[in-house]
């Protein structure tokens, strides 16, 4: 990247609006996922969609590739810069453009922040459902490229359920119109593929969510259980009476001691805290929730309590939504695991983990949203023992796999991103992967938006069956046939 | 492909050769009048027994440059545009076993061919089902159900198909056979092809199998109706139910020719929870009278969709979807523009989504769905068309499709580069 592109992509955004020397760039190195770092060789900043098509008209033509980042909390590597790239933040894109509460649309612009949504809607009692634990920071931008979950997804449903629309800017820099406000708009279900790609297939500027309404009451039961086994065998039972919690999250004793270390959650030490919240009309809810009660006691439950005040029920979240950063309180450091299997699989993959973390000698807490099955299992390790973090890598990785062998996946909702891409491979064939690589040969025939990430091994799009047809990247030497 | 030019009688007995080759005999036929599509009568059906059978004769067309139908029930085939060209149906019919009810993990592997009502059997025996109320679920199979996007009244709390499909395999015209997303319902590895494919009428794979999440069946239902003065104050009455704090699983406006609008809402839970609910929405209702219609009420969008049926001269079935405030008094839009002219049905949803049988001249028929498509689009909705009167000059199916068209041409064209599937029935001559 020239001087001279420099000076066109400043004119564009803005004197203010690029970043080149090398302190500031040190910001932009890395997402949440700090062991991955590359130098991006700029970062922009547009405040609009029509700067955001200039940008990439321009990374088009001279065939630079680009990373959008919202605000960098991602787990997996997505918002990584690539080699020779440049970083498109959305941070100043921040604008919550239309409330619409008669139809319970909220339209925003990518870098609006996950609960600000929520903080605009509120006093009309509405809510936005997706809430991953990063929800005071992490952009919607973000959210809609991770299809990120949370602790009420399980009810609630994914990003992807509550994004109804999208404007998106093409790698070319062109614009995009898909879904709408009103569901079900004529052609492909463009949003539906687009929402969870991972910055690959383009960049939304625009983005069309769905609120919620408040329900009419919220209750939350901690429960404690002797092990993970009984604890994981009421959330069966939960399921089985015909129950669907607005949140089933379970934590273990690592995870329990780490988070009242950290924010004094006042849990019961115990082998395994279930946290079941139901919410809907009163009457409904403290009809199921004493239904909670008994199969919790009839599982082994020695301790029981129903969060009596918002403070509280506050203080029980505040524990759980804390777990991953309070394991700095008992590990110097950690990798977070995200892994999902069949919920009832999980006796059997805990007990497999167990042993797997006994052999290493490598300790491992586990939270997880236990209601959809998805561990966040967190290995603890000290790097400066030699091995150690070669160690806790390997568990990490293996623990992926047991989860494929459970018939679950190798994410539930941190993406695949750089972290996991040669994973993908054991859980997907390869025509699997390839058909995957259509989508983004339609969207992106060159590569440029995130490029190296999500896939082990990149499809050409130029490919036509039969005549060889050589693709630009091969002849311009950035790609080689294999 | 060319899509103006039949294919010579070689190409077919190319093709029912090498179908032969993969398929047993006795299921390779030539087609009869009861296989036509859309006014175009097929050669050749085709059923195969598996999936990996049916990824190759699907091949086999696509090699001899013939063009394939992908068919499940049948039950749907007039929605969308009649095709360009159809050589080769390709049924999934023997492809209709339930894989693998994972009950305890609240999901299905089902194969496309299998019936809804098959279906909806097998999950009942453990207390579940899929949540949906997809039409003619006697014959509607889960391949075309998802590759209509038929979904009714629950989705309004359980969302539509594509919140509920969590894993499909397809097989594309070059004979791959690939699967995306997965057994379990949280999962973002790769690409969500799922929902690509959902409402996408086969044009860009077969579905030959798919996973499902689950819900439970409801303990206790109770439907809770009343009769609106006029289409205005049902309109106002169904967005005060949407802003209250009810947890009601369906609701809906019905419009019978020129009785007053009743609206349905349905609650499932449990007989505390039920009791509570009932009283707040007479509530909200009165001084209405509340009336206990019965469950048949929901079978309304059925209705309108089996008239259309039986009287397909001079009569249209719709989809319409629209902004919530907007949809029930898309009725009074279309009276407007009618003046008389037509007779219409109607159910319309909370969601927005809903669906009119229209009777009228095919001339009278043929302005007013143009009307009322161009104002449905100018405030951001859209109109379909799933039945056309045979005497009217055909109107496309699906309307304005915005932007985002060459972009799905692209997406088409990786999927389906010779145009082999449902040639010509999707949007934009997709």
């Amino acid at each position: 990247v020239d001087a001279r592109i420099f000076q066109e992509l400043r004119e564009i955004v803005g004197q203010r609006g690029l970043i080149t020397s090398p302190e500031e760039l040190h910001t932009y190195e890395c997402d949440g996922l700090t062991n991955f770092r590359v130098m991006p060789r700029g970062v922009l900043l547009p405040d609009s969609a029509e700067q955001v098509q200039a940008i990439l008209r321009v990374c088009h033509r001279e065939r630079i590739p680009f990373v959008a980042r919202g605000s960098g909390t991602g787990l997996s590597g997505g918002a990584l810069p690539v080699e020779n790239g440049v970083v498109i933040s959305l941070a100043r894109m921040n604008r919550i453009l239309e409330v619409d509460l008669p139809n319970a649309r909220v339209v925003a612009e990518p870098g609006v922040i996950n609960l600000d949504v929520t903080g605009r809607v509120q006093r009309e009692a509405y809510f936005y459902a997706p809430d991953p634990s990063s929800q005071s920071v992490c952009s919607i931008g973000g959210n809609v490229a991770e299809n990120s979950g949370g602790a009420h997804c399980l009810k609630y449903g994914f990003t992807t359920t509550h994004v109804l629309g999208l404007d998106v800017v093409l790698a070319d820099g062109t614009m995009v119109h898909i879904g709408g406000k009103a569901l079900d708009a004529p052609g492909y279900d463009l949003a539906g593929v687009f929402v969870g790609s991972e910055g690959t297939l383009g960049i939304a500027t625009r983005i069309i969510l769905r609120i919620v309404k408040r329900p009419e009451c919220v209750q939350t039961l901690l429960a404690a259980f002797p092990s993970t086994n009984e604890a994981g065998a009421a959330v069966s039972g939960i399921i089985a009476a015909g129950m669907l919690p607005a949140a089933l999250e379970m934590m273990d004793n690592l995870a329990i001691q780490a988070a009242e270390a950290a924010v004094h959650a006042n849990y019961p030490n115990c082998g395994a805290l279930l946290l079941v919240e139901l919410d809907g009309p009163v009457a409904e809810v403290h009809a199921l929730m004493t239904h909670v009660d008994e199969i919790c006691r009839s599982h082994g439950a020695w301790e029981i309590r129903v969060a009596q005040s918002e403070a509280e029920r506050a203080l029980v979240w505040k524990g759980r939504k804390a777990a991953f950063a309070a394991m700095g309180r008992i590990s110097p450091n950690y990798i977070v695991q995200d892994g999902v299997i069949p919920r009832t699989a999980l006796p059997q993959v805990m007990s497999e983990i167990d042993r797997l973390s006994r052999q290493a000698g490598i300790r491992v807490a586990n939270v997880f949203h236990a209601g959809d099955g998805n561990l966040h299992p967190l290995v603890l390790y000290d790097r400066r023992i030699a091995g150690q973090e070669q160690a806790a890598e390997a568990l990490s990785y293996r623990i992926l796999e047991i989860c494929i062998a459970a018939g679950g996946s190798i994410t539930g909702e941190h993406g695949v991103g750089e972290d996991k891409k040669m994973a993908m491979a054991k859980m997907f064939s390869e025509p699997d992967l390839q058909t995957m690589q259509r989508v983004r040969c339609a969207f992106d025939p060159l590569h440029l938006s995130n490029p190296t990430k999500v896939f082990p091994t990149p499809r050409l799009c130029g490919e036509k069956p039969g005549k060889y047809v050589p693709h630009p990247l091969e002849k311009a030497g950035v790609v080689e046939r294999f | 492909m060319d899509a103006d030019v039949s294919p010579q009688v070689s190409q077919i007995i190319t093709f029912e050769d090498a179908a032969r080759r993969i398929v047993s005999a006795e299921y390779v036929r030539a087609a009869s009048a009861a296989d036509v599509v859309g006014g175009v009568e097929p050669r050749v059906v085709v059923e195969p027994a598996n999936e990996q059978e049916l990824a190759a004769a699907l091949n086999a067309a696509n090699e001899a440059g013939l063009a394939v139908i992908p068919r499940g029930g049948g039950t749907k085939l007039a929605w969308g545009n009649p095709p360009r060209r159809a050589d080769v149906v390709l049924s999934t019919a023997r492809l209709s076993a339930i894989l693998d009810h994972a009950w305890a993990d609240l999901t299905v592997s089902v194969e496309a061919g299998c019936t809804i009502k098959q279906l909806r059997e097998a999950l009942a025996q453990h207390g579940q089902r899929l949540a949906l109320d997809a039409v003619w679920p006697n014959r509607a199979t889960v391949g075309g159900v998802l590759s209509t996007n038929d979904s009714g009244v629950l989705r309004l709390r359980f969302g539509a198909l594509r919140d509920l499909v969590i894993g499909v395999t397809l097989a594309l015209p070059d004979g791959t056979l690939a699967s995306s997303g997965g057994r379990v319902v949280k999962n973002v590895a790769g690409y969500d092809l799922p929902k690509l494919v959902t409402g996408a009428l086969g044009t860009l794979g077969v579905i030959t199998r798919a996973v499902f999440r689950l819900h439970p069946l409801p303990k206790e239902l109770c439907t809770i109706s009343c009769l609106a003065r006029d289409a205005s104050e049902a309109q106002r009455l169904a967005l005060t139910i949407q802003d209250s704090k009810l947890a009601h699983s369906a609701l809906q406006v019905r419009f019978v020719e020129s009785m007053p609008p009743q609206v349905d809402v349905l609650f499932e839970a449990t007989q505390a929870g039920l009791a509570a609910q009932v009283e707040q929405v007479k509530a909200i209702l009165a001084p209405n009278a509340v009336i206990d219609p019965g469950p048949m009420v929901w079978n309304a969008r059925q209705e309108l969709y089996t008239a259309g049926k039986d009287h397909t001269e001079a009569a249209a079935v719709v989809k319409i979807s629209a902004l919530p405030v907007n949809c029930v008094a898309a009725i009074e839009v279309l009276g407007r523009i009618a003046a008389g002219r037509i007779r219409c049905n109607a159910v319309m949803q909370a969601t927005g989504i809903g669906c009119m049988h229209l009777e009228g001249t095919p001339d009278a028929l043929r302005s007013v769905l143009a009307s009322l498509r161009s104002e449905l689009e100018r405030d951001g909705g859209w109109l379909t068309i799933a039945h056309q009167p045979s005497g009217m000059a055909a109107l496309d199916a699906w309307g304005e499709p915005g932007d985002a068209l060459p972009l799905m041409r692209a997406v088409k064209q990786q999927f389906d580069p010779k145009g082999t599937l449902n040639l010509g029935r999707y949007v934009g001559g997709i």
